[in-house]
């Protein structure tokens, strides 16, 4: 049954009207317009739809939208502040830790929360947040890269 | 006019039902029915107006390979590219950008003969009414024919605002220099003209001719630098648009009942569950079932609700008979290459060495599943599809809906990774019929199930190789048959007098087609193997062994001995028990040379690769840390064909059906990647794709068997291959 779920997404308050138990994923790209989150499997194993929710990553694909309820979702549209990129964004950029692009929203939200709960992470503990999350392009050694310079620089920052 | 505003401009169609509107049964939109009014497709070119305009002519592909298949109306108008009033050059490429990094590449290419700023340059791609006709991007082709192209126009347009300019100062061309997208006289810079200005009021349409002189590649300051990727910021930030990205007002989102089996044949969907549904649309056609609805994931639970019976299709060969079922099923074949005597070898040799080699059915496993979105207006149709074959695309669809090819045409978005297996387009004549049944815009984009079903996948293959040494331990014997991988990247490059390399095929029960580097990643695996038993039988360091049979001159030579230092490796006798492999490979006109370590885990039989250090060369670099990315992608993306993806199966039925079931490479899985181009800046670019992936198999079996003395002859070399080749070197 249809049903008004209220959160905010990307800092804005939404409500959708649709079925509680719909992904999270669908209502995302489709009545919510945003199309930055990707499908990648359905099943939570990829890692391509991952999106912050209370600043946890989380698999929008498996999460029902009724869960969302009255809290913060953050998808990649949502990351860069008034036209500069966020730090874990820049660095992508900066470290070409990018080919065709489509792992990389859930790449880069998985870090931004690494780096939420760990400012400074040992090489193996980012590979270990990042492990679930998959790319078929193979730029895992930028990524990880990308997300060390991006450590610090926030560090620097803070 | 900018591309994307253009775009936005002509798919924004008030005359179709919202998305609110349309639930009833829609009236289909028959072919043959009227046009509607607004931008009419070819209006981008006709509002282009003035400006330089440099065409493509069929001719002009006499060299590129893929000539003759598709479309062969292919002498159009359609310009490479365009000079604006404004300055302002806009480069129409029938290539799409995958993830390779052509998009930032051409571009390179271009603004180095026209000697512009990069970001001067935009490009529309993969667009089959605006880009000139293309095979597809696949092949490690780009590079190689496109871009020379591409070049050869930017010199074209260059000579004609030289000459532009020349006219208005009554100068001779030759007084004249172009910079940063000015034409001034050399003798005076201070009197100059820029792009826009000569282009202004004008239209000059000039057709390629290679009369310029493209620039000395000496004198390149763009080209041979790593500029920032052009898509990345887009890509970071969630802007870049995929075809599932695509939004028409009205379309409808489908999910296609899937066949049980490959051979397997639909008997009767019972389709009473769904139909009536509110917002649920249905279409059975011609073994077409398909359930679609306003949102995916609708639709998506309502084909759960179908039910359907389908023929048995094949249940035999299954994943275990598979090898001798192609072998027993292959015909003659053809000799790819030869010399010498095989028998005069024969008894040339004191030891001969007769092995087989196997490697499993590999997905392509892109993460963006096969999508399309169709649009059709009356009698024309408009496709948004990842694809890398946009005109093949074009074809497909307009056969599947018996519409001129002319009537279609083909729009590419960035596509989510390719790798072969996007070269066909059933997602999109899906996407075509449904539009037509229903009338409305529909995409097809398929679930991740669907993926491993309806994958081209890299063909389970087997090699046989009978090998020789004589007395001074000199190959002298090399005897080479390739079933069903093809014979790309099957003709050895060492020094033996007596050769011969055939390619057949056997029946394949599952439908298989290009993966990166197509039959070379089987052939370089079984090559360098070979190799490598050699040299142990003789006792002699394996690079050593190589450099003993390469030619002075071998381009590959010189990648291994730089990878080699690279690494800083010391020769010993095989196996040496460190864990280090080696092995070399050519593709795509470019040569490489790989070396790794690998610790093994000798009681679960878990193979850990620990470094891998790349030396490639390919000739000239447009752009090196491109380049790089590409080969440490290559590397990254062989270690899961080497150490665990196979797909499952019997008969016709696909059993891998998840990620869950099919290991790709993990951050866990990755070693330290150093990668290395020799002689960047030396000879005419070759392809960059591909080439790195080929000699994963081989250098990690071959470090499996220096770190055990255990060899591995069947890909991928899972936990208990290894297990099992340890228990048998143990015995």
């Amino acid at each position: 049954m249809a049903q008004t779920t209220r959160f905010i997404l990307n800092g804005k308050p939404v409500a959708v009207e649709t079925e509680g138990a719909r992904p999270l994923l669908w209502v995302l790209r489709g009545d919510l317009e945003h199309t930055g989150t990707k499908y990648g499997c359905g099943e939570g194993i990829c890692g391509t739809c991952t999106v912050l929710i209370e600043g946890e990553a989380q698999r929008a694909c498996v999460v029902p939208v009724a869960d969302v309820a009255g809290k913060r979702v953050t998808t990649i549209e949502g990351l860069s502040q008034g036209g500069t990129l966020h730090p874990v964004q820049q660095a992508f950029v900066e470290h070409g830790a990018i080919q065709c692009g489509y792992c990389t929203p859930g790449m880069v939200l998985t870090a931004v929360a690494l780096l939420e709960r760990n400012p400074n992470p040992s090489e193996a503990q980012i590979r270990s947040a990042l492990e679930a999350n998959l790319c078929r392009c193979g730029t895992h050694q930028r990524v990880v890269a990308a997300v060390r310079a991006a450590a610090r620089k926030l560090r620097a920052a803070s | 006019m900018r591309y994307e505003e253009y775009l936005a401009e002509e798919f924004r169609d008030p005359g179709l039902p919202s998305a609110s509107a349309a639930t009833g049964d829609p009236a289909a939109t028959e072919p043959g029915g009227p046009a509607p009014a607004g931008v009419t497709r070819r209006d981008f070119l006709a509002a282009l107006g003035a400006g330089i305009f440099v065409l493509f002519h069929w001719d002009d592909l006499a060299a590129a390979p893929g000539r003759g298949r598709g479309n062969e109306e292919a002498i159009d108008w359609n310009a490479f590219l365009r000079i604006a009033p404004d300055g302002r050059v806009t480069v129409f490429s029938g290539k799409v950008e995958l993830g390779q990094g052509i998009h930032t590449s051409l571009a390179q290419t271009v603004a180095e003969e026209l000697d512009l700023p990069l970001d001067a340059i935009e490009m529309v791609m993969g667009d089959t009414d605006l880009c000139p006709w293309d095979a597809g991007t696949f092949g490690s082709l780009t590079t190689r024919f496109h871009a020379p192209l591409l070049r050869t126009a930017s010199a074209e347009a260059r000579g004609i605002l030289v000459q532009l300019a020349a006219e208005q100062w009554n100068l001779p061309p030759a007084s004249l220099r172009v910079k940063e997208g000015r034409v001034f006289v050399a003798a005076n810079p201070s009197r100059s003209l820029t792009y826009g200005r000569l282009a202004r009021g004008r239209r000059i349409v000039r057709r390629l001719e290679p009369k310029p002189q493209p620039e000395d590649p000496g004198r390149y300051t763009l080209v041979g630098t790593s500029p920032v990727r052009r898509d990345a910021v887009a890509k970071v930030t969630g802007a870049a648009k995929y075809t599932g990205d695509i939004r028409l007002p009205g379309m409808l989102y489908a999910r296609i009942l899937r066949p049980p089996a490959h051979g397997a044949r639909l008997v009767r969907a019972d389709l009473s569950a769904v139909r009536g549904l509110p917002g649920i649309h249905v279409v059975e056609e011609d073994g077409l079932v398909a359930v679609l609805a306003e949102q995916p994931d609708r639709a998506g639970a309502a084909l759960a609700q179908v039910k359907a019976e389908f023929t048995p299709g094949a249940t035999e060969p299954g994943e275990q008979e598979i090898y001798d079922h192609l072998v027993r099923t292959a015909g003659e074949g053809r000799v790819a290459a030869e010399g010498g005597d095989l028998a005069a070898g024969t008894r040339a040799s004191v030891e001969v060495f007769e092995q087989s080699y196997y490697n499993a059915y590999v997905a392509h496993a892109a993460m963006e599943p096969h999508t399309a979105l169709v649009r059709i207006d009356g009698r024309r149709v408009t496709v948004w599809a990842s694809t890398q074959r946009p005109f093949g695309c074009k074809e497909e669809v307009a056969q599947a809906l018996g519409l001129p090819a002319e009537n279609v045409r083909v729009l590419t978005p960035f596509v989510g990774g390719g790798f072969g297996g996007k070269s066909y387009n059933l997602q999109a004549v899906q996407a075509a019929r449904l539009a037509k049944a229903t009338g409305r815009p529909v995409q097809v984009a398929w679930t991740r199930e669907d993926e491993f079903f309806y994958d081209t996948f890299r063909p389970a293959a087997v090699v046989q190789i009978r090998s020789g040494l004589d007395s001074d331990g000199r190959i002298v014997l090399w005897d080479y048959t390739v079933y069903n991988a093809g014979e790309r990247g099957a003709p050895h490059f060492y020094t033996i007098p007596h050769h011969r390399t055939r390619g057949t095929s056997g029946r394949s029960p599952l439908p298989t087609g290009a993966w990166r580097a197509p039959g070379n990643n089987t052939n370089t695996f079984a090559r360098e193997q070979q190799i490598d038993l050699m040299a142990a039988r003789a006792g002699v360091d394996p690079v050593e062994f190589r450099l003993r049979h390469l030619a002075a001159d071998a381009p590959v030579r010189r990648c291994l001995e730089v990878a080699a230092r690279l690494f800083g490796y010391q020769p010993a006798k095989p196996p040496s028990r460190r864990g280090y492999g080696v092995a070399l490979g050519t593709d795509a006109g470019t040569w490489v040379a790989h070396l790794a370590e690998v610790a093994v885990d000798r009681q679960t039989g878990k193979v850990q690769v620990k470094r891998v250090v790349c030396a490639q060369d390919m000739g000239r670099a447009i752009n090196p840390e491109g380049a790089r990315m590409q080969m440490e992608g290559c590397i990254t993306m062989g270690l899961g064909y080497a150490l665990g993806e196979e797909v499952r199966f019997q008969g016709g039925e696909v059993r891998t059906r998840s990620f869950a079931e099919y290991p790709l490479p993990r951050f866990s899985d990755l070693p330290r990647i150093e990668t290395l181009l020799v002689n960047p800046t030396e000879g005419a670019p070759q392809g960059g794709g591909e080439p790195a992936i080929i000699c994963m198999g081989a250098v990690i079996a071959n470090a499996i068997f220096d770190a055990t003395g255990a060899r591995l002859y069947h890909l991928p070399m899972t936990p208990e291959r290894v297990l099992e080749a340890l228990s048998k070197t143990e015995a």
